[in-house]
């Protein structure tokens, strides 16, 4: 049967899980797509995992598409596309009863009938060879498999092929030309009697969106930022904000440098912190152990610094390309004697670019280190939003060598340190020593018993003043009730939407979300006790208490003891039954 | 630049740079100690180039020697042990108009920083690193340094030190290092000129400085002091190619007591000038687009 003879079925949302291999280029199709949506103002939240294998292995990329708020990547696939029988076999049971699974006929013989599923077997590779011709063996039959999706949602076919043309022109013509032979195939395969469907219309709102994924963002927002130099070391999944950095920052005239080590990345981006500029550093959890001497310094030496965490599955070297927020506690305290710093958390891939400006700000403020968590799930996944307003956010870099004052002193006990970076003179005569040592205003070294303790007084200061300059968050829906979800990081979408659904169970829910994990703004108890349950959802462990890391923090700093955990350290992001059906436990007193 | 840096000025005459002007806090070392002596002639050196006073950075790490930037009036940090080098290594790359000095002893340069000092060296950072050099960790009242002779009787080697020592000379060599010398803090003539050569020198250029410690390795250095019945013998330029590392290293081969100079020189591109060299293409290539605009370009490739 032709597919004309089907009118579209109209849908709001639809998530397509393509299960393969890494190799099998699904990660670039599925990017294709999350792009298409941002261009077609929908809304989009993509999900992969990623074998930490050096070449290969299984691999999928699952894409949300709405026409609303898409707050999640989708507890189960409406459309499964399987490339192979254990893609096949491992996924069947994340598709929805009666949902459709696109199959490759060629790979994937025994298929298993059952919950109403419609199979469709299609010889992907076999019409890819067919359609390409030559050698190519089975190389494009992601694109062949691109064609499919897009005649079977009616996606803009001309809007697509755009995306995919700009993506491929940076090659050689004949991979643009077979690409396209293998799309063309699948677009125009007869799949059967399988419905068509087609998006609603998205609320296309004022100005350009993107669509893009979180390490994207959080390079841009430095760049804004002000951020022109910095030093690292490769660590998934970090490794591609400092590659951004290294190939972009020699644009904007500053230098991003490759390191020996961890210890050095720290240490060549405080040598350009002293230098007098704004710079950064990042890693994953097992390099920010590494660094932390470093960071203790700069706490000490009172320097301004950016430092990246982008979270994975630990301890040691863990998961690499799994999700985890178990490093919230090394974040604030993983360093020797009392260091304040501040850490920031953002909620979502749009969210990257604004906490990297935020952290530039208040590196330059208060002159001390700033940590921001981000983790594997935002690093990699792509979510689409309004362009940023660059005419507002951006921070022209600037250093500040003018002349200093007769009484300037480089750890003034009744302000902010204000460093003097080399190249400022000084109208004294005398020039500062940044120290590591306990010392006194001018930098000399201290042993005093009261200087410790007033200059101990001082760097903690900045964490009152930055306390009381944060927002209060807002709480998403019920303002007082049964339960109030906390969360943190990139759970804020999945958090959201299960406050949304609960209600339907006659609860009254409120959703809180932390950007600002340390200090904590001033004012959250007044929402806390608004509330009978408070359950912090972490992607932590419970430890020994029975407590998640912000959960813990939250009970130290707020003595209330409603505050509760739900935790789970699966490695994956979590989904929203998994968040609906903890905190209905915990309703029901079983929590 | 991303930065526009005022360019080095010519030193007004009434802004001279003396020893008066560039001496700090007194020195904490133990009378006797050898860096008083570095110190002196690091004071003489920097008032004979006439640096712009602002301009100039001393960096140290962990260590006796590491308070050198304590006792020197110019802009100083003070960092942790053995990490010297790779914050050096920030400002000058961040910081083409500024002249940096690292002080530090052998265990920041061989031990605990063994291994920034090998890739500061290979990568050519233009910077100028003096290693005081007194065979023993003194700060923390001796234990074992990596460059304690074998039989050296420390807190940590009551029996006397097993381990072979670290040859400097040698390492420095298979390092990479651009500029490579060895002086000592009892010579001051000598030591003078291999720091005013070190500091000229157009990169990486690093100086092992014997230096006595008296609380803790009295008489380390009586082989290579003339006044103690040991004989101090200079390297001679007439018959030692510093261009050659094959005859460097040859020259290396016998550190007790061995010979003082310079060991090798050569010229290398630095990675200052390499990274410039980088931006200033990339900049050519896109045009004269503001930073703004360069952003705004690459968020727009993304819609």
């Amino acid at each position: 049967m032709s597919p004309g003879l089907y009118a579209p079925h109209s849908l709001r949302n639809a998530v397509i899980r393509f299960a393969g291999n890494s190799q099998d280029g699904i990660q670039s199709i599925g990017g294709f797509l999350a792009r298409l949506a941002g261009r077609t103002a929908q809304e989009v939240m993509t999900y992969m995992t990623i074998p930490s294998t050096i070449s290969g292995g299984p691999s999928i990329f699952q894409v949300h598409i709405g026409s609303g708020e898409v707050l999640h990547a989708g507890d189960e696939a409406d459309v499964l596309v399987a490339f192979y029988q254990h893609s096949y076999d491992s996924h069947l049971g994340a598709l929805r009863d009666g949902g459709v699974c696109l199959y490759d006929s060629g790979e994937v013989k025994e298929v298993r009938h059952e919950r109403g599923i419609k199979h469709i077997g299609i010889p992907f590779t076999a019409a890819t060879v067919e359609a390409v011709g030559g050698s190519t063996r089975d190389r494009g039959k992601n694109m062949f498999v691109l064609g499919l999706v897009c005649a079977v949602f009616n996606l803009d076919k001309e809007k697509l092929i755009g995306i995919v043309s700009r993506q491929f022109g940076k090659k050689d013509e004949s991979v643009l030309r077979n690409a396209m032979l293998a799309f063309d195939a699948g677009f125009a395969y007869e799949v059967g009697d399988l419905e068509r469907f087609a998006f609603e219309h998205g609320e296309a709102g004022d100005g350009h969106r993107i669509s893009t994924d979180g390490n994207q963002m959080l390079t841009a927002g430095l760049i804004a930022a002000g951020v022109r130099y910095g030093a690292a070391y490769p660590i998934t999944p970090w490794s591609s904000i400092m590659e951004s950095l290294r190939a972009e920052l020699p644009k904007y005239g500053g230098i991003y440098v490759q390191a020996e080590d961890e210890l050095a990345a720290v240490s060549m981006t405080l040598g350009a912190a002293f230098a007098g500029h704004l710079a950064v550093t990042g890693s994953a959890g097992p390099g920010l152990s590494l660094k932390m001497e470093a960071l203790s310094y700069a706490s000490m030496a009172e320097l301004p610094i950016i430092v990246i965490n982008v979270q994975r599955g630990g301890p040691s070297t863990g998961l690499p390309t799994s999700v985890e927020q178990s490093d919230l506690m090394q974040a604030i305290y993983g360093s020797h004697g009392d260091c304040p710093r501040i850490v920031l958390a953002p909620q979502d891939v749009e969210d990257c670019f604004y906490i990297a400006l935020e952290a530039g700000r208040l590196a330059r403020k208060y002159s001390c280190p700033v940590i921001i968590l981000s983790d594997q799930a935002l690093s990699s996944r792509i979510e689409a939003f309004a362009e940023p307003d660059l005419d507002v956010h951006w921070v022209e870099p600037h250093i500040d060598l003018s002349t200093r004052r007769e009484d300037y002193r480089p750890y003034p006990l009744d302000r902010t340190t204000q460093h003097a970076p080399p190249g400022s003179r000084m109208s004294s005569g005398k020039y500062p020593v940044i120290s590591g040592l306990e010392h006194d205003e001018w930098g000399h070294p201290s042993g005093s018993p009261k200087m410790h303790s007033q200059m101990t007084g001082k760097r903690r200061q900045k964490l009152i003043d930055a306390a009381a300059e944060f927002p209060l968050p807002k709480v998403h829906g019920h303002q007082e009730g049964d339960v109030l979800i906390v969360g943190w990081g990139s759970t804020y979408g999945p958090i959201k939407e299960s406050a949304d659904r609960l209600p339907a169970e006659g609860f009254k829910v409120g959703a809180l979300h932390l950007r600002h994990l340390h200090p904590l703004p001033n004012g959250l108890e007044t929402i806390f006790n608004r509330y009978e349950h408070i359950v912090v959802v972490e992607m932590n462990d419970y430890g020994a208490y029975g407590y998640g890391q912000m959960a813990t923090l939250l009970r130290a700093r707020y003595c209330n003891p409603a505050i509760k955990s739900l935790c789970k350290t699966d490695g994956l992001a979590f989904r929203i039954r998994e968040i609906v059906t903890g905190v209905e436990k915990h309703l029901a007193g079983a929590g | 630049m991303s930065t526009v840096l005022p360019s080095a000025t010519v030193t007004e005459p009434e802004d001279r740079l003396t020893k008066k002007a560039l001496t700090a806090d007194h020195p904490t070392w133990c009378p006797g100690c050898g860096d008083f002596a570095v110190l002196n002639i690091f004071y003489r050196v920097l008032e004979k180039l006439q640096y712009p006073h602002e301009k100039i950075v001393c960096v140290a790490g962990i260590g006796c020697s590491s308070r050198f930037p304590y006792f020197m009036n110019t802009h100083g940090i003070h960092f942790i042990h053995g990490r010297a080098l790779p914050l050096a290594t920030g400002i000058s790359l961040s910081r083409p108009d500024v002249h940096v000095f690292v002080f530090g002893g052998d265990g920041d340069g061989f031990s605990i920083g063994g291994n920034h000092l090998n890739h500061a060296a290979r990568k050519n950072v233009k910077l100028t690193y003096v290693i005081m050099d007194n065979f023993v960790y003194g700060l923390t009242k001796k234990q074992t340094s990596p460059t304690s002779p074998i039989g050296f009787k420390s807190k940590t080697d009551p029996t006397g030190s097993v381990d072979r020592p670290i040859n400097p000379m040698k390492q420095l060599l298979a390092s990479g290092a651009t500029f490579i010398a060895r002086t000592h803090a009892a010579q001051v003539k000598h030591m003078e000129q291999v720091f005013e050569r070190a500091i000229l020198h157009d990169g990486f250029s690093v100086v092992e400085c014997l230096s006595e410690c008296v609380m803790f390795y009295a008489g380390a250095f009586d082989d290579s002091t003339p006044r103690k019945g040991g004989t101090f013998e200079t390297v001679d330029e007439t018959q030692h190619d510093v261009t050659d590392e094959g005859a460097a290293f040859k020259l290396a081969e016998n550190l007790a007591p061995g010979k003082f100079g310079v060991y090798y020189q050569v010229q290398r591109p630095t990675k200052n000038d390499l990274e410039q060299k980088w931006i200033t293409e990339t900049q050519a290539k896109i045009g004269g687009a503001s930073q703004k605009d360069l952003l705004r370009k690459r968020l727009e490739a993304m819609r």
